[in-house]
């Protein structure tokens, strides 16, 4: 394997003392033979053997936290100037290690065992029974396709961004102020739109958007009545808080388009809607992507807004699959069954959103043939 | 749509000046639609309930405004000075928020920018995984949802007596914003030439010393940005909130959530305590807006 060198290159490490070599590893050693001591103890001792232990698994963090430091230290003191390279990278590896990649297994470990939290009898593993139970949940199956149709609203939101985007683009006077005032829903939790949006102005009798409504002649109003119209009113209160931020990449995708190739077009005698079809869009395509993958990935973490607002009804019609664990485990409190539910949820994420980036990827490279 | 000032050569007049009020009217509707329940939810922390009631919208001509809201939160003019049970809750979670927010987005602006700074400047070699691998590792975790660590978590710490804490609350914040932390620092520190620390490094710096004289300065723009993108994200976020706190650690939308559900809902206090939630955001938005779309736009555009 060749060495790929570095952008920035730095003096060559003076030759290490030995003695300074071992010390390094002596000390690494050290700190795993403490962390292995702690976290065994403990286990013997959770496990109810007696042997000394402590109340909680507490201690065995701060053995990891030791082991932590003594790794980065040792690295310097086995490979001098490389190891304070090292040394960068490593307090984020060693956190995202403890925190994503450890629980992950340890999920996969509850995934497969029948685990209420709140009885007594402890985690019990039952095999495949959780996977059984999920093929014959009508419930979960439900709430991926509402996913669907939530993940389906993400074009809407992206054709009122682009257009709102064009707007601020556009020669207007004032230009910072609207784009703060089209920011502000982005700043805002889900929760507290919850309640300002979904509980008082959807509010049937009183609230302004029902008075609207009626004033539009819709004669009952009623915005979480139907599965349909609950859905859209949930799409239509997601989208809200996210279409700033669409918009923003956006904008900034059509700041920095080429001002020549767009007065090129208009030379030529293209209409606005033709040169917008025609040079615009095509030009904005790997901004677009951008944008639609980001808005896609945090759309399939929706949940927020249904449990506040509907707790997934009426009838389940507007569960995500994240709402629909939650209450899942608040009900029943099994941690089995619903990490069962996510580990699925997240293969089908990944198999999916690596599946709309070989499309996407295929898009550009086929338009950027034609742009050429 | 780009330039409708510079149309073309024959200006027809007409169809110029029925462009700009089409944009107008569209700035203008969106902009309704955007601040309508901003305007709604601060009016109605004034108003008594047969106001709610019948729909008043203005103030002063339709209602009389009235401190009804802020005095069930003990944050009324004339009940600031007492001793109200209320106030010290709402307190308590707000200073929560604040500990939680800017404790977490301050350990994933550490921690990203010191790894995307590596990764921009060396090449690393870890078993398999060189440096392209190492950043698709971190930016992958930006595509794990919530729930599939929510139980997990639930579960690990209990163990490590670590529910309903900060800290345990930091963390999991901080897990969740670092990808976008590493994604808009990454994009930072390539804009910014290595010769200044290769001069740097002759005049004798080490590579941290260099790192943290030369181009934390210049890089500071960036961590401010990346720095208040975590810290809206983390301030609004609900769902680890909701199951791994419970009364001691709970934050502002959890409490924003907890009033909604039971006993009929008490409008004007409500409406006050959603205002009081959203306020520090709405003023970090006007204020800040520069650095926020910054980050925002980080590494979108090429």
């Amino acid at each position: 394997m060749t060495e790929i060198p570095d952008r920035l290159h730095t003096p060559p490490s003076d030759q290490l003392a030995p003695g300074r070599i071992r010390a390094g590893s002596l000390l690494l050693w050290a700190a795993s033979a403490l962390l292995l001591a702690v976290f065994l103890l403990q286990a013997l001792h959770a496990s109810g053997l007696a042997v000394p232990g402590f109340a909680t698994w507490r201690p065995v963090l701060y053995a990891y936290l030791v082991w932590a430091i003594a790794l980065g230290a040792s690295q310097v003191l086995r490979h001098g100037e490389r190891g304070k390279r090292t040394l960068f990278l490593l307090p984020a590896v060693l956190f995202t290690v403890a925190m994503v990649v450890f629980p992950l297994v340890f999920g996969l470990w509850i995934a497969f065992s029948d685990w209420n939290l709140s009885g007594a009898t402890g985690r019990r593993f039952n095999g495949t029974a959780n996977l059984v139970e999920m093929w014959h949940d009508p419930f979960y199956w439900n709430a991926l396709r509402n996913m669907l149709w939530y993940l389906g609203a993400i074009l809407v939101e992206y054709a009122i961004a682009f257009g709102l985007a064009l707007l601020l683009n556009a020669e207007i006077r004032g230009r910072k102020f609207w784009r703060v005032v089209f920011l502000m829903p982005l700043m805002l939790s889900p929760v507290a739109v919850s309640w300002m949006v979904g509980k008082s102005m959807l509010e049937v009798r009183f609230g302004p958007i029902a008075s609207f409504a009626r004033w539009l002649g819709w004669e009952n109003p009623s915005f979480f009545g139907s599965p349909e119209i609950a859905r859209a009113s949930i799409m239509a209160m997601d989208a809200w808080t996210f279409i700033p931020f669409m918009m923003i990449m956006l904008l900034a995708g059509l700041q920095s388009l080429d001002r020549e190739v767009l007065e090129a077009a208009r030379v030529d005698g293209a209409s606005r809607w033709q040169g917008f079809w025609g040079v615009t869009f095509p030009l904005m395509l790997p901004v677009s992507i951008t944008v639609i993958v980001i808005r896609v990935i945090f759309k399939l973490k929706l949940a927020d807004i249904i449990i506040t607002v509907t707790s997934g009804g009426p009838g389940g019609a507007t569960d995500s699959v994240t709402s629909f664990i939650y209450r899942e485990y608040r009900d029943r409190s099994n941690v089995g069954y619903g990490t069962l539910l996510a580990m699925v949820y997240l293969v089908l994420i990944v198999v999916g959103v690596t599946a709309l980036l070989a499309v996407f990827n295929r898009i550009l490279r086929r338009s950027h043939g034609i742009t050429q | 749509m780009i330039e409708p000032e510079d149309a073309a050569p024959p200006p027809p007049r007409l169809g110029h000046i029925a462009s700009r009020v089409a944009i107008y009217a569209a700035l203008v509707a969106w902009a309704l639609v955007c601040l309508v329940p901003i305007y709604w939810t601060v009016t109605t922390s004034f108003k008594t309930a047969p106001d709610v009631t019948r729909g008043h919208l203005v103030p002063y001509v339709d209602f009389q405004p009235d401190w009804k809201g802020w005095r069930s939160l003990g944050l009324s003019p004339d009940t600031i000075g007492e001793i109200s049970t209320p106030r010290t809750e709402f307190l308590k979670r707000f200073r929560n928020s604040v500990v939680v927010a800017t404790g977490a987005s301050l350990l994933a602006v550490i921690l990203g920018s010191l790894a995307a700074y590596g990764l921009s400047r060396f090449s690393y070699r870890f078993a398999w995984m060189r440096n392209g691998d190492i950043s698709f590792f971190f930016l992958s975790q930006l595509i794990l949802p919530p729930v599939v660590l929510a139980l997990p978590f639930l579960v690990l710490y209990k163990q490590l007596a670590l529910l309903d804490t900060r800290i345990g609350i930091i963390l999991v914040y901080t897990l969740m914003v670092l990808p976008i932390v590493v994604w808009i620092m990454r994009d930072q520190f390539s804009a910014i030439p290595v010769e200044l620390e290769e001069a740097a490094l002759v005049d004798g710096l080490s590579i941290w010393g260099a790192f943290l004289r030369i181009i934390l300065p210049i890089a500071l723009p960036g961590m401010v940005a990346a720095f208040l993108l975590s810290l809206v994200l983390c301030w609004n976020e609900y769902f680890f909130a909701a199951l791994l706190t419970s009364t001691n650690a709970n934050t502002l939308p959890v409490m924003v959530a907890s009033q909604t559900g039971s006993q009929g809902i008490n409008w004007w206090s409500m409406a006050a305590l959603a205002t009081a939630a959203i306020a520090p955001l709405v003023v970090i938005g006007v204020v800040l807006e520069r650095f926020l779309i910054k980050g925002m736009t980080a590494g979108a555009v090429k």
